[in-house]
């Protein structure tokens, strides 16, 4: 038995304590700018973090860099800042050692998408059993404001005084197209749905990616408003929801029709569409996940919100396990003295 | 019955198409070699393309095994015979081969087309040009195809068997049996009877050619060695570096984990670890060098043997990772097994010359501890070695190994593996007075404090890190103690590693230092120049960062020192400046190891 096992297994037998969102804020100050988005995603963190039955000190908060990625400071489990981009790597590691942990990733689209592009869709790919959340801001913050990979075509910033002519990624398509098993969107003005999507992340066995709409008030203020303010969000939002049709609207009165492959918002109200005519969610279904996702690309019609896409398939790290303990099975428990005469050896008298 | 004359080494070079088989040809003659006691050396020399057009000059393989019945440190200076397999072969090793030696040249590589891509205007099997060498032209082609004919094997098939002719042949010029070559073509073969049928009829036609035809007058025996007694078997660098780490994690009870992005020549070190997982041993082919090294920083923070195997562009790749793996006090070790460059340079080829890179190649003050195996089996010593060092100073640690140590082979005196040393990580489990940042007072390293142990929740990352707690500081006089500290910590492994030792008299008139791979050839030279009486000693490091305690001491009862390297003086520039010493250099930069006459020249300039 591994070293680490015999310790971990000291305290197999304890009693899960009762948590409270209180166990999991750290002693350090939260040093983000005062009315950014990111303390509404620390705290419906950590107000999801008790409900979800695992001992406090199985869970590492991975992170690389940027605003987002101090977010490992403010939680009182353990964490690791690691460097620009490569949080999924090393969260992939740890998890592969240490399956026994929940293992999470707050990464931006700086770090997630430009810099750390590579680890993001390779983890995705591998299913590694790591939550990812994904803060979208569409600028680069701790840099003081220069575009990102998500910033809309055009976007004047301190890097693109003429506008920027690159083309923004969507972070759903990436992550659906990098065969991600697990892929969802929330909105940090929208608490509730937040924590409902964190836990539905928590529970996913296999990489959970969620993209939340995350507003800085410094160098990008309002780019989600019309997503997520009282006036303007209902006609702006479509909150999905598995088996149930896409409506939305004020009064619930506008729905999601495919006409051919093409999604299309279509009036309940004047008689010539139904309930029944309208796109029902499967977070199964994949050809639909992509058609949600791409609908962010198309102005005229709203954003999904919510998961988009849940299967469960083979968890890379897991399945190194099982290698693990069929070959030793197989081979029986590795002996060096065995493994270093293998072969042809002579002796010398 | 034919003549037989005893030799004391000899040296062969088996040359041909990269798709001829001449690797396996020589790996081969060297397990069997290994078997019946000689001392050995061997130097695969194959090039960057994996089958590069036939016959061309860029695309010959060779390899170099020197082999005796006295002790050898070196894969030979110059061949004493060449097995060319075509023209191309013949013209690229024709150079290695001393005057007076004996050239076995299959004629169907000569034909228009090999001798035109080989440059030659006429056929140097017949115009005279070889008449220095006892030069044996016969068609290998040709007679492996009569030797099984009635298999109605392709001719494709009987055509890639004739590498074991010539093995054959140099089994019977050599006295070797062929009993361990038969047995590995079953094995190798195991689901194929017709190859097995073949192969083994091929080989054996090669030996029994030499043995009835009048071709070869002589056969040559080479005595056993006089090696230590013990079990012996016969290993490469890279095998023996895989070996070490499983060692390091069987006698420290850690899980190894090994993040690597495969890269020539360093691949062998995670095909060899990844066929071990019944020692707990994991394997992540990671889609970047910088996820190698991220993924096993991740691994040791989880409490793992993290590991990462590279060469010197992925270790350029690696070094942000490297510096996380500084910052957060986390046991890595790096491997780099050095090629020849700049860029992509000559990736097949060896060469020293990441050194600088190693001790220096990242931003800021950023040390780590260095160690190099001075032979292909030291490897496995440096690596467990490298291993202790990772966990007992809380430290990266880069292990400097080059790809003629890698794919070079020697016979190794198998360890006793009770008589290792000890390897006892502990992991903190007391909360009461634990802070992330409180060292160790003798050893300055932090505590191992792995998720999943309650109480001790802390966070750790790439900021500049507050002693003792460990808090993000951006305090100035914080900054520099803790920058002190990181460099006082890796000075004080100097207290926990053994001295170096001279080889030769401890003063004298000249002192030749080296480190990794030029160890035998270094060796050879010294000593043939102590027998001629020359006041000459060896140094050979195998610690480079820090240096041991006594090297400066060393270093001045010499009157002169010499440091070979294969770089433009990386080790001497450093000891100038850290001795200031006149030390002298003696650099090669082809790719290729030192042969010891070269070094032996540059001792009798001096001396």
């Amino acid at each position: 038995m591994s070293l680490v096992q015999e310790y971990i297994d000291k305290y197999k037998d304890q009693v899960l304590p009762k948590y409270t969102a209180k166990d999991f804020q750290s002693d350090q100050d939260v040093r983000w700018c005062p009315g950014c988005g990111d303390y509404s995603i620390l705290a419906q963190v950590q107000r999801v973090m008790p409900d979800l039955g695992i001992p406090r000190e199985r869970f590492v908060f991975v992170s690389g860099i940027g605003c987002s990625s101090r977010f490992p400071y403010y939680m009182n489990t353990y964490g690791f800042h690691g460097i620009h981009g490569r949080a999924p790597a090393i969260a992939t590691g740890l998890r592969i050692a240490r399956p026994d942990l929940s293992v999470w990733v707050a990464t931006g689209d700086g770090d997630g998408l430009s810099i750390g592009g590579n680890h993001f869709i390779h983890t995705l790919r591998r299913n590694i059993d790591v939550k990812i959340i994904l803060f979208n801001n569409q600028i680069y913050g701790l840099t003081k404001g220069q575009y990102s990979p998500t910033s809309e075509f055009g976007k004047v910033t301190k890097s693109t005084p003429f506008g920027s002519v690159d083309h923004p990624f969507n972070p759903l398509l990436v992550a659906l197209g990098a065969e991600g098993s697990f892929v969802a969107r929330s909105l940090d003005r929208d608490p509730k749905h937040l924590q409902y999507v964190i836990k539905r992340a928590a529970q996913h066995k296999g990489t959970a990616f969620v993209e939340v709409y995350q507003n800085c008030n410094v160098f990008n203020d309002g780019a989600f408003f019309q997503f997520t303010e009282k006036d303007t969000k209902d006609e702006n939002v479509i909150f999905v929801e598995h088996q149930k049709p896409l409506i939305f609207g004020k009064e619930k009165e506008k729905g999601i029709r495919l006409d051919g492959f093409t999604p299309k918002v279509v009036s309940l109200k004047d008689g010539q569409y139904s309930v029944n005519d309208l796109i029902v969610h499967n977070e199964k279904d994949t050809m639909l996940s992509f058609i949600l996702a791409r609908m962010s690309s198309i102005p005229e019609l709203p954003r999904p919100a919510g998961v988009i896409y849940a299967v469960e398939r083979p968890i890379y790290e897991i399945e190194i396990q099982h290698q693990v303990e069929l070959a030793t099975q197989k081979m029986g428990e590795g002996n060096l003295e065995k493994l270093l005469n293998k072969g042809e050896t002579w002796v010398i008298n | 019955m034919k003549k037989v004359k005893n030799l004391q080494e000899v040296t062969i070079r088996f040359a041909g198409d990269s798709g001829d088989g001449m690797q396996v040809t020589g790996s081969q003659f060297t397990s069997t070699t290994a078997l019946v006691g000689n001392d050995l050396s061997t130097l695969p020399d194959y090039p960057a393309e994996i089958r590069a057009p036939a016959g061309t000059l860029f695309g010959v393989s060779g390899f170099q095994i020197h082999f005796g019945s006295t002790e050898i440190n070196t894969p030979g200076d110059a061949c004493d015979v060449l097995v060319t397999m075509n023209a191309a072969a013949l013209k690229v090793n024709l150079r290695s081969l001393r005057d007076g030696g004996i050239i076995i040249a299959n004629t169907d590589g000569f034909n228009d087309k090999n001798l035109k891509l080989a440059g030659y205007d006429r056929n140097p099997l017949e115009d005279g040009s070889l008449s220095k060498y006892q030069l044996f032209s016969l068609d290998i082609t040709k007679l492996t195809h009569e030797a099984i004919t009635d298999l109605n094997l392709s001719n494709k098939i009987v055509d890639r068997s004739k590498n074991f002719f010539a093995l054959g042949m140099m089994y019977w010029m050599f006295n070797r049996p062929l009993e361990p070559t038969v047995n590995w073509i079953k094995e190798r073969f195991e689901n194929n009877p017709d190859l097995i049928e073949a192969n083994i009829r091929v080989v054996k036609a090669g030996y029994n050619f030499g043995e009835t035809t009048e071709i070869f007058a002589v056969q040559y025996e080479v005595k056993p060695a006089p090696l230590k007694a013990g079990k012996y078997r016969s290993v490469t660098g890279n095998e023996a570096t895989a070996w070490g780490f499983i060692a390091a994690s069987v006698k420290s009870g850690l899980d190894l984990f090994l993040g690597s992005y495969p890269i020539t020549p360093a691949s062998d070190i995670l095909h060899e670890l990844a066929k071990h997982k019944n020692f707990h041993v994991k394997t992540y082919q990671a889609e970047d060098e910088i996820a190698g090294v991220t993924a096993a920083i991740g691994a040791a923070y989880g409490g793992a043997l993290g590991i990462t195997s590279t060469s010197g562009p992925g270790l350029a790749l690696k070094g942000e990772g490297i510096n996380l793996a500084v910052m957060t006090e986390l046991p890595i070790v790096i491997i780099d097994v050095q090629r020849g460059g700049p860029s992509t340079g000559l990736p097949t080829k060896t060469e020293q010359a990441d050194l600088l890179q190693a001790l220096y190649g990242r931003n800021s003050e950023s040390p780590v501890a260095v160690v190099a195996p001075a032979t292909p089996s030291d490897c496995f010593a440096m690596a467990f070695e490298a291993s202790r060092l990772a966990i007992r100073y809380m430290t990266p640690v880069i292990l400097l190994s080059d790809g003629y140590l890698a794919n070079g082979a020697e016979p190794w005196l198998i360890p006793d593996v009770n008589r290792l040393p000890d390897i006892t990580p502990s992991f903190r489990t007391d909360p009461e007075g634990f802070y992330p940042y409180l060292r160790d007072e003798k050893t300055l390293a932090r505590p191992w404090a792995i998720p999943g142990i309650p109480a001790l929740e802390h966070r750790v990352g790439g900021l500049e890190k507050q002693d003792t707690t460990g808090n993000v500081s951006y305090d100035p006089e914080n900054h520099e103690f803790m920058v002190k500290i990181r460099q006082e910590k890796i000075d004080r492994i100097a207290s926990n590693i053994p001295p170096a030792e001279v080889e030769g008299d401890p003063e004298g008139d000249l002192l030749v230092v080296g480190w990794g791979g030029t160890y035998g050839a270094i060796k050879t030279a010294i000593e043939k120049k102590r027998q001629e009486g020359k006041s000459v000693s060896m140094l050979h490091l195998r610690y480079l960062n820090p240096l041991q305690k006594n090297v400066g001491e060393i270093l001045y009862k010499f009157k002169n020192v010499l440091v070979p390297e294969l770089n433009l003086g990386q080790l001497a520039k450093v000891l100038r400046a850290k001795y200031l010493i006149p030390a002298l250099s003696l650099n090669k930069v082809q790719g290729l190891p030192f042969r010891a006459v070269e070094i032996e020249k540059k001792i009798d300039e001096i001396l």
